[in-house]
């Protein structure tokens, strides 16, 4: 099982990104099951949303402590201590950032992937909302998931022009995204 | 791009991604009621835009009425059962007790409602924050309560709900209770069944005779003033009714499993309980992460089980102490507080059936309440210190897991608040 702790402000689809993705391993035939973490919602308070992928149903209704992935949407947090809490040996980070170096350090960090998804959404979508161009940079990054079902995942929340638009966005962030092995 | 059909599993069901909120308004549209009232509230309100929505796409056919308030939406629901029809509300926390009048006497009027309550902390302290105080809140109202584990159960439980309440045996109002935030918002994997099959499994209420109804020109008298014999006939006919809830609840879990091909062992669900020495009882959402805990402790070779809640209001007791009894030890979580009582809840009432329980030495474990996690290490904590209640060790009454510094509450202590 791999546990994913997501980081980024309300409006950001922060929430929606653990669900596409949770939605997208459904459809590989293996179990997802994500949910948020915050009291009253409002736009830009802090967001926190945990992810559990794997081939077994997922038991555990708990927040997530130890992840082995966090995936940060809003860059101003990018070297806060509650992202890097607790985070694993072997560690992952997906970083929405509009500066493509490494600028983060962590012991137990042994991959980064950067991506711009902000600009990458205001060109396709109009409006600086990163969440499905990090979905598919997260499947690229992990390597836990192929850009199908996430493209697939999109038709849950999304029609019409809009979802063409999101398709382009994942898509994008799959061979966007740039990775650093540390 | 094309879309894809969705995965289709051997029941033709189909499975779709979604919260224990989209659930519970999946599981309220495939019952096909006839009269939708409710007005929103965190954790909640997102079963009633999902609600809202089938109704403007014509998926819904219903009367769905967007009531000022909580106290309106229980009394439109009941007046409308009264009169026939099958109903669906929710709601949650101050919402519930915004409408606790009209909770009460929709028992009273044993009116067959069906409710989905999203638990939360209660006014008291102001919490936007998960937690069981709200049901507890609740619980001698005369309703009976179903408590879900995970998003599936949400929604089965609200159909199961259905042909429990209606049952012309029974005619209870049924309230299914899930944690809010912790399931509420949980986006998992669930089996949306076929309309054809939820219309079959509920179908066996057509058969049944039509229950008393209250029309408009009709000469009939509910939920008058009862007095002395009146009254005491009434309300013994209601607990008998709770009675027979009990055994109605397995046969219906029994035909569930027929045609959906899931069941959940009725008012309980026994987990590696056969050989454990050591039992936790718990209730909703919890109960996943204590199974996955146990199933660590197993290798370690502690045997550890669960006895999960499913049926809350009528207490299951016959079928606790069937699977209790002379277990070493037993620790009962709490996701809410018995003001009065230094334990939980459900820790009060088992310790009703010690006797029957023959020798099961029992403890009480607070946790989960205003949000704080159930996190695995709680559970961890819990299962060990059950285990030195059941080696003999001299182990604290009521343990408040995540507020250690909680000693148990002392009468001793002056001053102050």
């Amino acid at each position: 099982m791999s546990e994913v702790r997501f980081h980024g402000r309300g409006g950001q689809g922060v929430v929606t990104t653990s669900k596409i993705l949770a939605n997208a391993f459904a459809r590989t035939g293996q179990f997802g099951a994500s949910f948020p973490m915050f009291g009253f919602e409002r736009r830009g308070a802090p967001v926190t949303a945990f992810g559990r992928f794997s081939d077994k149903a997922v038991r555990e209704k708990t927040q997530i402590y130890n992840p082995d992935i966090i995936v940060v949407l809003d860059p101003s947090q990018r070297n806060s201590d509650a992202v890097f809490q607790g985070l694993l040996p072997g560690g992952m980070m997906l970083l929405n950032d509009s500066d493509n170096k490494i600028n983060v350090s962590h012991e137990n960090l042994k991959r980064l992937g950067i991506i711009d998804a902000n600009k990458i959404a205001v060109e396709e979508i109009g409006l600086s909302i990163p969440n499905t161009v990090i979905v598919g940079a997260f499947a690229k990054m992990s390597g836990l998931l192929d850009i199908e079902p996430c493209c697939d995942a999109l038709q849950d929340y999304f029609s019409g022009k809009k979802l063409l638009a999101n398709i382009v966005c994942a898509k994008r962030g799959f061979e966007e995204v740039a990775l650093f092995d540390l | 791009m094309k879309p894809k059909a969705d995965v289709k599993t051997k029941a033709g069901s189909q499975i779709k991604v979604i919260t224990g909120n989209a659930a519970a308004a999946i599981g309220a549209k495939l019952a096909r009621p006839d009269v939708v009232a409710a007005y929103p509230i965190t954790p909640q309100t997102e079963i009633i835009e999902q609600i809202s929505k089938f109704h403007a796409d014509g998926e819904m056919d219903c009367e769905l009425i967007t009531v000022e308030g909580e106290n309106s939406a229980m009394n439109a629901v009941m007046a409308a059962s009264l009169a026939g029809g099958r109903v669906f509300t929710a709601s949650s926390s101050w919402g519930l007790v915004f409408m606790y009048d009209a909770i009460l006497a929709t028992a009273g009027a044993r009116a067959p409602v069906v409710m989905v309550n999203v638990n939360r902390e209660t006014p008291g302290i102001i919490a936007v924050s998960s937690g069981q105080q709200d049901m507890i809140s609740t619980r001698d109202a005369g309703w009976i309560f179903l408590i879900a584990e995970d998003c599936q159960e949400v929604l089965d439980l609200v159909l199961q709900a259905y042909r429990l309440a209606e049952d012309y045996d029974i005619q209870v109002p049924v309230m299914v209770h899930y944690d809010g935030f912790y399931l509420s918002y949980l986006s998992e994997g669930v089996n949306v069944p076929l309309q054809e099959d939820v219309d079959r499994f509920l179908s066996v209420l057509n058969d049944q005779p039509q229950r008393t109804r209250l029309l408009p020109g009709g000469k009939l008298g509910c939920g008058t003033h009862g007095i002395l014999g009146g009254y005491l006939e009434l309300r013994y006919k209601h607990v008998s009714a709770l009675e027979r809830s009990k055994a109605k609840f397995e046969e219906i879990d029994k035909e569930f499993h027929q045609i959906f091909g899931r069941s959940y062992g009725g008012q309980i669900e026994e987990y590696r309980m056969d050989d454990a020495d050591v039992v936790l009882v718990g209730s909703g959402s919890m109960c996943g992460t204590i199974k996955a805990v146990i199933d660590e402790k197993r290798e370690a070779g502690v045997k550890a089980g669960l006895l999960k809640i499913r049926m809350y209001r009528p207490f299951p007791s016959e079928a606790m102490v069937a699977a209790l009894a002379g277990k070493k030890a037993i620790g009962v979580v709490d996701r809410s507080l018995c003001f009065g009582f230094k334990g939980g809840p459900i820790y009060t009432e088992l310790k009703s059936l010690e006797i029957q329980l023959g020798g099961s030495k029992m403890i009480s474990f607070i946790d989960g309440i205003a949000n704080t996690d159930i996190t695995k290490a709680n559970v961890e904590q819990m299962i060990d210190t059950t285990c030195d209640l059941a080696a003999g060790k001299d182990v604290r009454e009521v343990t408040w897991v995540s507020y250690p510094e909680a000693r148990e509450p002392d009468s001793e202590k002056t001053g102050g608040l």
